[in-house]
């Protein structure tokens, strides 16, 4: 057995000190995608003589550029905002191969839409009246959580995923992210969860397991969808057999896009559910000429 | 009712088999557009296509079914591998194979709200003879499957696997969409092995168009591929030495799959190489140049198979996996069974070499050594040695990349009409895709994923084992339900 204790000594330290101190990798990590701050549909010929020729013969640009999702996460309105619903972002990048003019990928872990308080806040940019509801949703979140900040115990359910956001999930309790060193532990009951961790479409066959677990949980509880199947159904939103989004079966808290989402995210989630990140990002004011990914001003406390 | 064609089609797979070839998979259509739920009795007659795998590449056998006709002569007891397909079959048409030995939902959850029915299957009845259902929410962060362990205490003589739990109608999706479209839900039919249910989604298509993806493409692709079957290999080593309880090697391998990980997605910015395979090629270049990817791999084969080699040198672990959950060599052909599970029991059809594509056909896939103890240790040897053996490729890879000037990364590739089956080596084993276009849209893709075909052996395989080798025998596998239930 000393062999294992000598390579356990071989790297040194790996693990991250995120998000007390910044990492690389969460922060240049690729987040799903968005509109250019200045993206809307100009009347002008640019867009007619746009290299793809879908668009550019396309007598309905707003549908043309509609037409580029495959999960119908864009909306554009006439001569107006196109906005990014991130909660459909599968980040499949057509978008932003097919007009990088107008879309670009999100960036960092704790980018704009990561670990949204309410469904609306995964809409960049964000609509007139979402200010208020997330202030409304954080106040209601911080009246429960109070109590759970220095050790948090999470379950987690797949309710349907494509096997990936497991992965993510089980990389929190490996070296390189270690999940312990923020107070936050896995636990097999229910009993003795304070977050449930949901990932998945909303599998029909799921959904009363689902419940059971939900239902089995202490309160005061925190429920987060992780990833865009959870939050959205993706890909199969439309199927019969799913729910499309876990939101149909148990009260969603925190709403975490990606397909799936990195490691970096789910952490980043699991501190704004108990209260340890302040959740708001500093957004930069809606038509910036910026266009590199605007970060959230927030620190460990 | 006698149907002579199925009959046929029996006596057809069984001469086939004989002869050395495999049975890799049997499913029903209905041609018409939307199939009808079970039980309703559609006028269209069932189709029921098996595919054998040869050679040289994968046959499709078809037999039609009498229109209106809501039986025909079941296949499983003559051809034992066919148990999970006609489960299948019965869960999504309702149509019953007669003899069948047991037609439990299988892959379709009994109602849309209330799975299956309450009351547990038992199989093995006797003196202190009592079920444990284990799932579908286990402790742990796993996928949703619910095992009912039949036992006496210790010995389990029984299992029974419920997989449709999850369940998420993948295979219906596919129909009406582009492929361009479809190929991304295909990287989400088992997430784990994204890369290859693109590759396999992928080669349908292409062989339908007649095109041939630029070698450059063809090279990207594989390199993605061996990354992917490294990060699985690393995931299931995480696994068994969690089981065994060695904290120092779980961490170590966690971190090896971590950096592997973050290898994938610093040439193509997903953790899960998705977005890369398209039909016709690959989406774009990699973000890293070959001088530095083959820096990088150089940087992680070594401590990997340092690791490795202590951790097949730590006695306590090596003694939980002899001898546990073994799968005959007798077996594993009969099942065809897929990927290191055939080839720890002396069964080796790799599709890489047996029926190579993309750049696997210019590159030299060193063969693997031949096994057939067919226990969880013989398993995990044989995956060691593929992790080297993609070690080897990539090299190989990253020093063709660093050759070839730049050239075009796709060639057009948008069939309008027609049929074919697509096939890659997954890490799990060999991944089938049988796509159906009618006016550039899929109307049909049936995906067969190696977890689906392999995961059903886990009823075979506790002959000698107990309780406590369970999680032992399950990460052994390595398989994703994701792929199992769809």
């Amino acid at each position: 057995m000393s062999i294992w204790v000598l390579r356990g000594l071989r790297d040194g330290v790996v693990t991250t000190r995120w998000p007390a101190r910044p990492d690389d990798y969460a922060d240049t990590w690729r987040g799903p995608a968005r509109p250019l701050p200045a993206a809307a549909l100009s009347p002008d010929p640019a867009a007619a003589l746009s290299s793809d020729p879908a668009v550019a013969l396309s007598s309905d640009p707003e549908a043309a550029l509609e037409a580029l999702c495959p999960t119908g996460a864009i909306t554009a309105e006439h001569g107006g905002n196109v906005r990014v619903d991130q909660g459909k972002c599968i980040l499949c990048g057509h978008c932003v191969a097919e007009r990088p003019d107008l879309f670009a990928w999100s960036q960092g872990a704790n980018g704009p839409g990561a670990a949204a308080l309410t469904r609306n806040q995964l809409i960049v940019p964000e609509l007139p009246e979402t200010d208020e509801a997330v202030e409304a949703a954080r106040a209601r979140l911080r009246a429960r959580t109070a109590a759970l900040r220095r050790s948090v115990h999470v379950r987690h359910v797949d309710a349907g995923s494509d096997g990936s956001e497991e992965w993510e999930i089980q990389a929190l309790l490996g070296p390189v992210y270690d999940i312990h060193r923020l107070g936050v532990f896995f636990t097999a009951s229910p009993r003795h969860a304070d977050v449930l961790l949901v990932t998945g479409a909303g599998a029909r066959g799921m959904t009363v397991p689902l419940r059971t677990t939900y239902d089995g949980m202490p309160d005061p509880k925190v429920v987060i969808a992780v990833g865009t199947d959870a939050v959205s159904g993706g890909l199969l939103s439309e199927s019969d057999m799913t729910t499309g989004g876990i939101a149909a079966t148990v009260p969603v808290d925190i709403w975490l896009a990606g397909s799936p989402p990195s490691p970096f995210g789910i952490i980043n989630a699991l501190l704004v559910a108990v209260g340890k990140l302040d959740p708001t990002p500093a957004r930069p004011a809606a038509p910036s000429t910026s266009t590199t990914g605007s970060r959230g001003g927030r620190r460990s406390r | 009712m006698m149907t002579p064609g199925v009959k046929a089609l029996g006596d057809e797979i069984e001469s086939r088999v004989d002869v050395g070839d495999r049975f890799a998979g049997l499913f029903a259509t209905r041609p018409a557009p939307a199939a009808e739920s079970a039980g309703a009795a559609g006028t269209a007659p069932i189709t029921l296509s098996a595919h054998v795998a040869t050679p040289g590449g994968i046959d499709t056998l078809e037999a039609s079914l009498p229109p209106g006709a809501e039986s025909y002569p079941a296949l499983t007891p003559r051809l034992g591998a066919a148990f999970w397909y006609e489960r299948e079959i019965h869960d999504t048409f309702g149509v019953v194979p007669e003899g069948h030995p047991r037609l439990a939902p299988l892959v379709r959850p009994g109602s849309p709200e209330t799975p299956g029915d309450r009351a547990l299957p038992r199989h093995v009845t006797g003196y202190g003879m009592f079920t444990i259902p284990h799932g579908p929410v286990r402790s742990g962060v796993l996928e949703s499957i619910e095992y009912l362990v039949e036992t006496p205490g210790e010995a389990i003589p029984h299992l029974n696997m419920r997989v449709f739990y999850k369940h998420r109608g993948v295979q219906d999706a596919f129909a009406g969409m582009t492929p361009a479209k479809a190929v991304l839900l295909a990287e989400r039919t088992e997430g784990v092995a994204s890369v290859a249910h693109a590759l396999a989604f992928s080669h349908a298509i292409e062989q339908i168009a007649g095109c041939e993806p630029p070698t450059t493409a063809q090279l990207v692709r594989v390199l993605h591929a061996e990354l992917e079957r490294i990060a699985n290999h690393l995931d299931v080593a995480v696994r068994l030495a969690d089981a065994a309880g060695l904290a120092v090697a779980t961490a170590r391998f966690a971190l090896h799959k971590e950096r592997v990980m973050r290898l994938v997605s610093r040439l193509c910015g997903s953790r899960f190489g998705r977005g890369v395979v398209v039909p016709g090629g690959i989406s774009a270049a990699p973000l890293l140049p070959p001088a530095q990817l083959r820096a990088e791999l150089d940087r992680l084969a070594k401590p990997i198979a340092a690791d490795a080699a202590a951790l097949m040198a730590t006695s306590s672990f090596l003694d939980r996996l002899r001898g546990t959950g073994p799968l005959t060599p007798e077996r594993a052909r009969q099942h065809g069974a897929l990927g290191p599970i055939g080839k720890a029991a002396g069964f080796a059809d790799d599709a890489r070499l047996v029926r190579p594509y993309d750049a696997y056909r210019a590159l030299a896939v060193p063969p693997g050594r031949s096994h057939v103890a067919g226990d969880a240790l013989a398993r995990l040897r044989v995956r060691w040695e593929e992790v080297d053996q993609s070690f080897r490729l990539l090299r190989q890879v990253a020093d063709d990349l660093s050759e070839r000037a730049p050239d075009l990364y796709s060639v057009t590739c948008e069939p309008p009409t027609g049929r074919a089956v697509g096939w890659a080596e997954a890490p799990q084993g060999e991944v089938l895709y049988d796509v159906s276009i009618e006016a550039g849209r899929v109307t049909r893709c049936h995906p067969r994923s190696a977890s689906f075909h392999n995961l059903v052996l886990m009823h075979e395989v506790f002959t000698s084992d107990i309780l406590t080798d369970f999680p032992f025998i399950e990460a052994s596998f390595g398989l994703s339900v994701a792929g199992v239930a769809l």
